[in-house]
């Protein structure tokens, strides 16, 4: 879990760069006209990460306690579900936000550093990475961990309710793939659309996860 | 402390427990025995707020089993040791004692002082610092004992605490237990052990989906028909049988060379039974109390 919170932000965060800066080094490096949709497309990794490394820990949450087996005396424990749940979403979801921050931040250094003189000004930071950062990012990881955590009250062992988990990436990647191929632009407008169709299934999440928790079924099914 | 009345869990088209009916008071250590799958840990689960109950209704101190509102006061005022011992193995003894504080809402001060409280009298202190999933199977239980008792609830379930424990780590569990018992702690204690339910349990249940029997481990021995005596003679003859029944009206049975008479008082009514069979010329090998165990009563009930 923790290999992947700490490996992805890192290839991310200095991978990428070092491809602007060596890419087409040969003919002078990436052009100028290119350069910006190149960074905004890079920026988008900062959304697939979110959307899948909190999965790893949230999909670990409940099905990991059944699997050292201290649901039982956890849950006699004075905590609501809503208690429970939420002290699960945030420990899954402060260390890949942490993570994400400061790899965007090494990011955003490395690639004004290898752009300045392309392009003439430092490119980050700009409003699209602002929006991705403080909007897309929490609320995608927010979106993955109110699923990861329906799946792992669900799941019979670790290894499926990550694997199911993980699938979380898919409409990101779709989003992401879409904008490759033009379908859809990446602007401050459509981020802010996307933005708010991820905080509506936050909500919709968050209400299905509390309803549908069942101790009783976990306890008397997984045990 | 805690009173059932008619309690029932049904999973689907299995019934689990049918008809509880029971009352524990304060400070009172309660057994409950029964074969496996007969419904004891679905009791302590009942009990303690963790499943529903089909039927049926319990209270614990003022509060209602099934309530959901009282459900969080209810469990803020027991303590649970479950069959597993769920501890978190990568934290430390110490820290595992720390969390589940904090999810009762100890406050520091209070969580320093029991949590050194209890490992002391658990002989735990010198491992706090040790990882959870590092110490032995006695440890482990000890620990999960002291995490129960961190927030010093008024009733303790305890299901199966020796299970699987060797006979020094299991008297030590069964010792702390009787500590727990002089503090005036209500325990419930879900055991296959016969020897410790006696050992410790103020009353017993007998469960086998429906609650069988319940008493003293006294009563429930006396239910058997009391202490007997047996009477182990070198050779036996007609003459002293009828030498033993004019002296005696209680009831002799005849064993080969052995006399079993059901009575309890060697002191007063065995001596003039073996006058007797002397004075018939009877040789006398050994006298024996015989005492019904709980073994024989348990066997008899769950038959």
């Amino acid at each position: 879990m923790l290999r992947s919170v700490i490996l992805f932000p890192l290839i991310v965060s200095i991978g990428l760069p070092l491809v602007v800066r060596f890419a087409g080094h040969e003919h002078g490096g990436i052009s100028p006209s290119v350069l910006p949709r190149v960074l905004d497309a890079f920026s988008f990794f900062f959304i697939l990460g979110s959307a899948y490394l909190p999965t790893a820990i949230a999909s670990y949450s409940l099905v990991g306690e059944k699997v050292e087996k201290s649901l039982e005396p956890l849950l006699a424990t004075p905590i609501t579900d809503g208690e429970l749940l939420l002290g699960k979403s945030i420990a899954a979801f402060l260390p890949p936000i942490v993570a994400i921050y400061i790899s965007a931040g090494v990011f955003m250094a490395l690639i004004n550093q290898f752009t300045h003189q392309t392009l003439g000004y430092s490119y980050f930071p700009n409003w699209t990475m602002g929006i991705i950062l403080l909007l897309v990012v929490p609320l995608s990881a927010i979106l993955s961990i109110q699923a990861s955590v329906i799946i792992s009250a669900r799941a019979s062992d670790v290894r499926s309710a990550q694997i199911l988990g993980g699938l979380m990436i898919l409409p990101f990647a779709a989003i992401y793939v879409a904008s490759e191929i033009g379908s859809v632009s990446l602007n401050a407008n459509n981020l802010f659309i996307i933005s708010a169709v991820i905080l509506l299934f936050d909500v919709i999440l968050f209400f299905i996860s509390t309803k549908t928790f069942q101790r009783e079924e976990i306890l008397t099914k997984w045990t | 402390m805690i009173d059932a009345q008619n309690l029932t869990k049904k999973f689907d088209e299995v019934t689990a427990v049918e008809g509880l009916t029971f009352h524990i008071d304060e400070g009172e250590v309660f057994g409950f025995l029964g074969p496996n799958g007969a419904g004891k840990t679905t009791t302590v689960r009942m009990l303690c707020c963790l499943i529903s109950k089909t039927g049926g209704e319990v209270r614990i101190a003022d509060y209602e089993v099934g309530n959901t509102a009282d459900s969080l006061k209810i469990r803020k005022m027991i303590g649970l040791v479950p069959d597993n011992v769920g501890l978190y193995d990568k934290l430390s003894a110490y820290e595992n004692l720390d969390f589940y504080g904090k999810l009762y809402e100890c406050t520091e001060k209070l969580r320093k002082e029991n949590i050194e409280h209890f490992l002391k009298m658990l002989g735990l202190w010198e491992k706090k610092d040790v990882a959870a999933g590092t110490l032995s199977k006695g440890m482990k239980q000890k620990l999960a004992i002291a995490r129960a008792l961190i927030h010093e609830p008024k009733v303790l379930f305890m299901d199966e605490p020796t299970a699987n424990l060797d006979p020094e780590a299991s008297k030590t569990v069964r010792d702390f237990i009787l500590e727990l018992k002089k503090e005036n702690r209500t325990i419930f204690l879900n055991t296959h052990n016969l020897d410790e339910a006696q050992r410790i349990c103020d009353r017993i249940g007998i469960l086998k989906t429906r609650l069988l029997t319940v008493g003293t481990p006294q009563q429930l021995k006396e239910s058997l028909g009391g202490v007997k005596t047996e009477i182990q003679l070198v050779q036996f003859n007609d003459a002293i049988v009828s030498a033993v029944k004019k002296v005696t009206t209680h009831k002799v049975e005849i064993s080969e060379n052995k006399l079993i008479i059901d009575v309890a008082n060697i002191d007063t009514a065995i001596p003039t039974i073996i006058e007797a069979i002397v004075s018939a010329g009877g040789r006398i090998q050994s006298v024996t109390e015989l005492n019904p165990t709980l073994e024989d009563v348990y066997l008899k009930t769950v038959k």
